[in-house]
Formats: structure tokens, C-alpha cells, sequence
């Protein structure tokens, strides 16, 4: 071999050791100083640069699942009430109109008392609802009923754009909330609609787990009752408020029958006034005056000065507030109750034209009440939401994890590196060299791409450590087999790396590919991605350790034997 | 220098009935447990004994000061109204119970609660309260002095995500099989390749199987190692295909099947080392690994095995089977009618030329 190629070889080769030795043991974003050379500064600067995973560090892992279906459900009814008034607004007789939200179709249903009318009925709800082609539905008719059927395109993209703004709103939570370093991102595939949290150092997660998923739909309404000096009209039970409707049993689309539980006046010295209060029920108009998302801003404040009690003070936007004065202006001694997820928090008449300002009274403790007034302010989920999936590792598992992982990891080096020493002689203190450094180059490889570390992945460390010692094997063996064949020694050593070169391509492409793939279908298992990750990076590191500098040892060895060469210990 | 083996001529492919006989029976002995156990469920087992992550459920790891006794924990947490839960204590910690604990709520997928995901947890922790308090969220067990118990880890799966899990499982093993199949294809003939992947096929059925024999619990780590097997299967008969595909050019007379039996026996140290190293690795991941990597460890184990055998017994002979399948039909509708008059070149003759010498076998080895 050539001098002048041993001297570019092993320039690569140093320059690449080193810096990879510098990746994984130098500090970041900063100049090195004395301290980085002494032990305790090189596990400081190693354990920042080794990202590791939760199982490892220890944290919550939450996957949760925006029930898109739900979020469909409430469009479709909600167009349903919508399409019935904008119907009757428009002179028209509506017999019957509903929603049909059963084995992932989503329907409005209308049925008309003169089946001529119903193209021009078609056109005048379309006009202030938006029912069209263009937004999805699909219209069709048959005699007096017409149907608007949401299409499968549409629903699709309706349930992506709920889950992007779930994402959004629980963000905002999370940030509201203070927790460190947390990680939030989609989860499974386009049609999971999942949402993956992981909180590192976060054991007990059930705090900012409700807090996260808490709905915070509020709406204010227009309370069905006798306007003021009389009462608000409340019912005992839900039969009852049901026969006020005189609708033969069933809750027109334009009205709604919700639960309402009077608060107890427990400042009252009279014990009557001061018992839980049962729960009633009110009718209230639908749709509501206005809606949570015309909320501009909300914070608990105490009820009265010094109390334990607290209650939400909210604002509403410019355009809500309008809307709220309109309403207010021309219904003065109606009465007017706060809803919140489907509850009526409180009712009260209308004195005097409100804009902006309005509060929720509930007997809120304090941490009620601030947590009430953040899920508020991050706006209402867009659907409710569930967890799939909970995992939490305390600190001391992971470092048990990371022990025996390290453990296991050592041994199994040893116990290579024994045999190679002992089968191979010489050459075994070369296959051990490109082994050490391969382990050192994939770690510098981890932390370049900012891939985390988990349990899989110190398993796929080990099964690297397989692949490289497999591949020095395949070059042995062939180096002894030219050279048994009668082969001169340096000949024997360039034939056994060319013949290997090839196999070891093979073998090395094959298990890329399985990896790669491992990669793009664990999208609903990041342990097993982190094992993709670190297997396919060891593998081609690999490729350099094991065949390129291997080689350059054996040139090295070679050279330094002069033209004739007699033997070689392998 | 240390050798394993000198001149090795065994004639692998002549004792292919015994071998392609072994691992069918050792197929058979496997899915035929797991379709009894599916089928009959004897001392309430199942086909395969699913961990949380493909079954749902909820696993609590809990560390004692003064561990309980299996049957008063069992009790405890059987009094807080969680039935059928499986308590294993954890062999190389002491003091540390895994608390295994099936879905807990409507069995129903569709309806499934926010309970059923949360309700165990919260269920066990009143159950382990009987014992004392449990240690503050921030600070170690043996850091608190008050506390009797902390609950280090848990893992709650529900129904949804642990059958998109099972789903995702098997798409991707077959789409790992189905890429190196696609691969060697590309490398060597399909034939081989097909052999490839019948015989990495074989290794994962039987792993599977013995799993099912012993009821060793199927997590997503066992996934992993499957792939891992896989990879590594598929790695030792490349090795042999790499060498038949030289070896056919060096000698060209020769038969197909005197060169996979010469091919076999030239890469036997090396498949025999690699093996063995490899299982040195995996048997330190075996003692040392922790519980935790204990089924993954274990699949490996089994698997590396099972592959190394396959590769000399299961892909060779299938792939010389097939060749001569190829071989034979050949001669019965001639080249030029196959190639419907277009002239035969390049890839295609060569392998023309190849299987001419498929034929029976001959002496020389």
C-alpha cells in the first residue's frame, strides 16, 4: 500500500475521532476550560449532551385522543337548529328538523309542510347558513324532506383543523401552567387525531391532567320565564320541564332543557338557606347570545373581600360585547343565565344594558377557580378529549433502568472483546479498536441529530455491538481463508476485505431497510423508533469503523513490515 | 491460529427432510399451543400472553420499605374493588411489586370512559394506603421519612390505543419482511430472497410460539426484538447468498446444490462465531438487563437460536427447491415461447445459463 494513503486515511480518521470525541464529551456553547478534562467534568458535559428519554429520566408520558366525532356531532346539530330558524325566519312552515349523527354519517335533516317550497327553502336557509357544495354538504331531497349530508373529504379536514386547534389550546395550558421542558406534539397517524404530552421530571400527573382536558364551554343564554318582578321560572324535575314545552315530548330545536342548582347562601344564619339546594332545571333559548369563544379575557377574584370563596370575573371581545348590548338593550327584565358545560352556574335579570363585563358565581375554591378561570381563557376545546395511554416513570426506575442497561452493555463488550483477543490474536486489538469507536461515533451521531436515548435504544446498542464484531468476523475469517488458499499476506488481506465488502454492504443495506421502515410505522411507539434510530445511525457508523479504519490498521501493520511479510497474528 | 473448524464437508442440503421435518414440527408445536390455549383457555390463559401495551390495562410498579406479602397486597387491592389483578414481585429488586391490572370500565371500545384509563391508578394507590402513606411526589422513597410506599412507574393503556398498538405491531413486521424481501430481490433473484424471508418467517412463528408455551408476556419491546431477529435471520443467509453467488462464477460446473452445501460449510465458522458472540450479548442483556427488558431480552435469546439454524437448515434448501422447481418447468415450455420472441440478454441469460447446471448432484465436492 501506499505511504501517501495511509497518511489521508488516518488524517480522516484522526479528525473524525475527534470530533466526534469532542460531540460527546465536550461542552456546549461555550469554550472548554481545565475542568472538562477531569472526570467530574466529563460526566457533567455528557449527561447534557445525551438527551434522554423519559423512560430513562423519568417523567409523564400522556397520549390523549380529541373525539373528533363529537366535534362533528355538535357541528351538525348545531347547523340543524341554525337551518330550522333560518327557515322559519324566512316564512316558511317547518315541519320537522334534526340532526343524524350515527355510523360516521352527520346529517341535517328538514322536513317541509309544502313540498313545493322546499327549492326555495333550500335557498333561503343556504343564504344564512352555510350549508352549500362548497363547504362540504351534500344536498338531496325526497318529497317534502331535504337532507344535507356532510362528505367524507370534508369531515376528514374539519376533525384535522379540530385536533391542530386542541393542539393549540392545550399548549397554551401547558404554558400557563409552568410545567418544564414539556414536549407536545401530534401522535399515530393523519386519522388518530392523538396528541402526545411528555413531561419530563412530572410523577403525578393528575393535576395537569384535568386541567388540560377540562372544557370550558360557556355561553350565556336567554332564560325561558316570566320576565321580572316575577321569579325565574325553574322546574323540580326534568318531566315537568318537558311539559312546559307543550311539545308532545320532545325538545324543539330552539329551545334548550338544562340542569341548574341554586347556590346555598352559606353565610345565611338560617339553616334552610344554608342546605345544599336541589338540583332544577330551566329552559333556555337556543342558540345562546353568546358564545365562549367571544371571551376575551377571565380571572378568579374572591367574592367578597377576605373570603375563601371565589368567582370568575370574564370580559367579552368587541364584537360580543355588541352583540351582549344589542341583546340586553332590548330585553331589560328578562332573565339571563350563565352556562358553563351544559350547567347553569346562575341566573339573573337584566337591569339596565350590560356590554362587557359579566361574572360566574359557583362557590369556586381558590384553585377552582384559577384553574376555571386558565381553561377559559385558553378557549374552549373544540372537542372533548380522552387519554389513551399513561405512562409515568419515577427518577430512581430510570437510573435503575440506566444501570443495568449499562451493565448489560459492558459484559456483553467484555466478553467480546475476550474472545476476539483470544480467537484472533493481533487482529482481535484491531476489531476492538473499530468496536470502541463505533460506540464512541454513534453516541457523537445521537446527540448531532438531537435523537433521545431510551431503553430500546441501549438495546439497540448492543445489537450494533453484534453487527460490528459480525463484521470484523466476516473480514477474519476471509483474510484466513485467502490466506490459506496460498495467497501472499498483504494480498490475502486486500482479497478477505474486497470479498467481505460486498456481504457486509449486504447485510448492512438489509437491516437499514428494516429499520428505516421500523421507523415510519412506530409513529404510535417512540420506544420503538428510538431503537430504529439507534440501530440504522450504529450501522452506518459502522461502515466506517469496522471496514475503514479496520483496513487502515491492517495497511498500517503492513507497511510497517516492510515488502515481505511473513506473517500475520488473526 | 485458532480454528474452529478444518475442511468441512457436511452435506447440509442432503439432510433437508430432517431439517425442513424439525421445523415444522417446532411450528406446529407452537401455533398448536397457541390455537389450544385460544380455543380452550386452560387455567385462563389466552393464545398469547399480551402485555398491557396490545391488551390494555394498567402495570404499577410500587416499591416498598417493608414489603407485604403477596397475599395481603392482593387482598388490599382486591378490597378496593379491583378484581383479577396479577401481582409480581420483582426478582432482582427488592421490595418492588409489579401490579398488573386488566381494563378496568366498560369493555365496549366505543364507549370507552376517561375512567378507564385513569381508574387504576387511582384505585391501587387507596388500596397500597392501607399499608401507610405514600411517598411525597418529589422526593425518593427512602428520602421520606413518613412514607411506607412510593409508586415508581406506571403504564396505562386503553382499549383505542392498545388495538392501534396490535395494528401497527403486525404492519410493521410485515412491512420489515416485505422490504428485505423487495431488497434481495433487487440484490440477488426473487427466489432467494423468497427463501430468505420464508426462513425468517419460520424464526419468528417459532419464537412466537414458544412465547405462547411458556406464556411469556408480548410487549412492544418483544416487538422490537422480533424486528431485530429479522434483521440479524436475514443478515446470516445474505452471508451464504453472497457466497453462492461467488462461488457460481468460480466454479462454474459445479451444481447448484454441491455449491450452497460448499457455500454453507465456507461461511460456517463465521455464522457460528457471529452467533455466538451475538448470544454472548444477549445472555449479559438476559442477567444484567432488569426486568423491564426481560420478555425483549428473552425473544432475542430464543430468536438468534432459531435463526442461526434456519439459515443452514430452512433458507438453503428452499432456495435450491425452488430453483429447481424453475429449472424443471423450464424444460417443459422452452426459453424463446417464454420470452415471446424477444431475445434473451443481459440478466436474463445469466440466469438462463445458471440453471442449466441445476441438476442432481454431483460427486465432486
Amino acid at each position: 500500500m501506499k505511504k501517501r494513503n495511509l497518511l489521508q486515511r488516518s488524517i480522516i480518521i484522526a479528525i473524525v475521532t475527534v470530533v466526534g470525541f469532542y460531540m460527546v464529551i465536550g461542552p456546549r456553547g461555550r469554550r472548554p476550560h481545565l475542568n472538562d478534562f477531569k472526570w467530574s467534568g466529563i460526566k457533567a458535559n455528557l449527561a447534557q449532551n445525551i438527551h434522554l428519554g423519559l423512560d430513562l429520566k423519568g417523567g409523564s408520558h400522556l397520549v390523549m385522543r380529541v373525539k373528533v366525532e363529537e366535534y362533528l356531532k355538535r357541528l351538525t346539530e348545531d347547523s340543524a337548529v341554525a337551518a330550522q330558524n333560518a327557515a322559519k325566519d324566512a316564512g316558511f312552515e317547518v315541519k320537522e328538523a334534526h340532526a343524524e349523527t350515527a355510523n360516521g354519517d352527520y346529517r341535517v335533516v328538514m322536513t317541509a309542510n309544502d313540498t313545493s317550497k322546499i327549492k326555495d327553502m333550500r335557498e333561503a336557509v343556504q343564504k344564512k347558513v352555510d350549508l352549500s357544495d362548497n363547504a362540504g354538504w351534500s344536498f338531496s331531497s325526497s318529497g317534502p324532506t331535504m337532507t344535507w349530508s356532510l362528505n367524507g373529504t370534508t369531515q376528514r379536514s374539519l376533525a384535522e383543523s379540530a385536533t391542530e386547534q386542541a393542539l393549540k389550546i392545550i399548549e397554551s395550558r401547558i404554558n400557563a401552567v409552568g410545567v418544564a421542558e414539556p414536549t407536545l406534539q401530534r401522535h399515530g397517524g393523519q386519522n388518530s387525531h392523538q396528541i402526545l404530552l411528555q413531561m419530563p421530571g412530572i410523577q403525578d400527573p393528575e393535576h395537569v391532567k384535568q386541567l388540560l382536558v377540562g372544557e370550558s364551554h360557556l355561553e350565556l343564554v336567554h332564560v325561558i320565564s316570566p320576565p321580572n318582578p316575577s321569579p325565574a321560572q325553574t322546574y323540580f324535575s326534568k318531566e315537568e320541564a318537558m311539559s312546559s314545552l307543550n311539545s308532545g315530548g320532545n325538545i324543539p330545536a330552539n329551545r334548550r332543557l338544562l340542569p341548574y342548582t341554586e347556590r346555598a347562601d352559606l353565610n345565611s344564619t338560617d339553616a334552610n338557606a344554608k342546605a345544599p339546594k336541589p338540583v332544577k332545571y330551566v329552559v333556555v333559548e337556543s342558540p345562546a347570545i353568546i358564545d365562549g369563544v367571544e371571551l376575551r379575557t377571565a380571572s378568579a377574584i374572591p367574592e367578597r373581600a377576605g373570603g375563601d370563596k371565589y368567582q370568575i370575573s370574564f370580559s367579552l371581545k368587541k364584537s360580543g360585547a355588541d352583540k351582549f348590548g344589542t341583546w340586553t338593550g332590548a330585553n331589560i327584565n328578562e332573565y339571563m343565565g350563565v352556562v358553563l358545560n351544559n350547567e347553569v352556574k346562575s341566573i339573573a335579570f337584566i337591569k339596565s344594558q350590560i356590554f362587557d363585563q359579566g361574572e360566574i358565581t359557583g362557590n369556586f375554591t381558590k384553585e377552582q377557580g384559577e384553574d376555571l378561570a386558565l381553561t377559559l381563557r385558553s378557549g374552549a376545546l373544540p372537542a372533548p378529549i380522552e387519554y389513551q395511554e399513561e405512562r409515568t416513570v419515577g427518577p430512581s426506575l430510570g437510573a435503575d433502568s440506566i444501570r443495568s442497561g449499562v451493565r448489560a452493555s459492558v459484559l456483553g463488550l467484555a466478553l467480546v472483546v475476550a474472545f476476539m483477543l483470544f480467537y484472533y490474536r493481533g487482529s482481535g486489538v484491531n476489531a476492538i479498536v473499530a468496536l470502541l469507536l463505533n460506540m464512541i461515533l454513534m453516541l457523537a451521531g445521537l446527540i448531532m441529530f438531537g435523537a433521545t436515548l431510551t431503553l430500546p435504544g441501549i438495546a439497540g446498542i448492543i445489537l450494533t455491538i453484534g453487527m460490528a464484531v459480525d463484521s470484523n468476523v466476516l473480514i477474519f475469517e476471509r483474510i484466513r481463508e485467502e490466506m490459506r488458499s496460498g495467497k501472499t499476506i498483504p494480498s490475502a488481506v486486500e482479497q478477505g476485505f474486497k470479498h467481505a465488502f460486498v456481504t457486509i454492504i449486504d447485510t448492512h443495506v438489509t437491516t437499514i431497510v428494516s429499520s428505516v421502515f421500523l421507523y415510519f410505522f412506530s409513529s404510535g411507539a417512540p420506544m420503538i423508533r428510538g431503537f430504529a434510530v439507534t440501530l440504522a445511525l450504529g450501522l452506518v457508523v459502522n461502515l466506517f469503523s469496522a471496514v475503514y479504519v479496520s483496513r487502515t490498521i491492517f495497511i498500517w501493520l503492513l507497511s510497517r513490515k516492510g515488502r515481505r511479510v511473513e506473517s500475520l497474528s488473526i | 491460529m485458532i480454528r474452529i473448524f478444518h475442511d468441512i464437508k457436511i452435506d447440509w442440503l442432503g439432510k433437508r427432510r430432517f431439517f425442513i421435518g424439525l421445523s415444522i414440527l417446532l411450528m406446529l408445536a407452537g401455533m398448536g399451543t397457541a390455537l389450544y390455549r385460544h380455543k380452550f383457555h386452560p387455567n385462563g390463559t389466552d393464545a398469547f400472553n399480551l402485555g398491557v401495551d396490545f391488551k390494555g390495562g394498567t402495570v404499577i410498579t410500587a416499591r416498598f420499605k417493608q414489603p407485604p406479602t403477596v397475599e395481603t397486597l392482593r387482598a388490599a387491592i382486591s378490597n378496593a374493588g379491583v378484581h383479577d389483578a396479577v401481582i409480581q414481585p420483582v426478582l432482582d429488586k427488592a421490595g418492588e411489586f409489579l401490579i398488573k391490572v386488566p381494563h378496568q370500565g366498560a369493555a365496549d371500545v366505543a364507549t370507552e370512559s376517561q375512567a378507564g384509563v385513569d381508574a387504576a391508578r387511582a384505585k391501587v394507590r387507596q388500596a397500597l394506603n392501607n399499608f401507610g402513606s405514600e411517598a411525597d411526589p418529589t422526593l425518593r422513597l427512602e428520602d421520606d421519612a413518613k412514607a411506607t410506599y412510593k409508586i415508581e412507574g406506571t403504564d396505562a393503556v386503553g382499549q383505542v390505543a392498545s388495538k392501534q398498538l396490535r395494528t401497527q405491531a403486525i404492519a410493521v413486521t410485515v412491512a420489515a419482511l416485505v422490504g428485505m424481501l423487495l431488497f434481495i430481490a433487487f440484490r440477488f433473484e426473487w427466489t432467494y430472497g423468497a427463501a430468505a424471508v420464508i426462513a425468517v418467517f419460520h424464526t419468528v412463528l417459532v419464537t412466537l410460539g414458544l412465547f405462547s408455551i411458556f406464556q411469556l408476556e408480548i410487549n412492544l419491546t418483544v416487538i422490537a426484538a422480533l424486528l431485530t431477529l429479522v434483521g440479524f435471520d436475514v443478515n446470516d443467509s445474505i452471508v451464504i447468498f453472497d457466497r453462492i453467488r461467488e462461488n457460481r462464477k468460480l466454479y462454474r460446473r459445479m451444481s447448484l446444490y454441491d455449491v450452497t452445501n460448499l457455500s454453507i460449510n465456507q461461511t460456517l465458522s463465521r455464522t457460528v462465531i457471529t452467533s455466538g458472540l451475538v448470544f454472548l450479548s444477549v445472555v449479559s442483556l438476559v442477567l444484567l438487563g432488569g426486568e423491564t427488558l426481560r420478555p425483549f431480552s428473552l425473544a432475542l435469546l430464543m430468536g438468534i437460536l432459531f435463526g442461526t439454524y434456519d439459515t443452514i437448515a430452512v433458507a438453503g434448501p428452499i432456495m435450491v427447491w425452488w430453483e429447481r422447481r424453475l429449472a424443471a418447468s423450464e424444460k417443459v415450455a422452452p426459453a424463446n415461447q417464454r420470452g415471446m420472441g424477444v431475445p434473451v440478454q443481459g440478466k436474463a441469460a445469466r440466469i438462463e445459463a445458471g440453471r442449466n447446471s441445476v441438476g442432481k448432484p454431483s460427486k465432486v465436492a
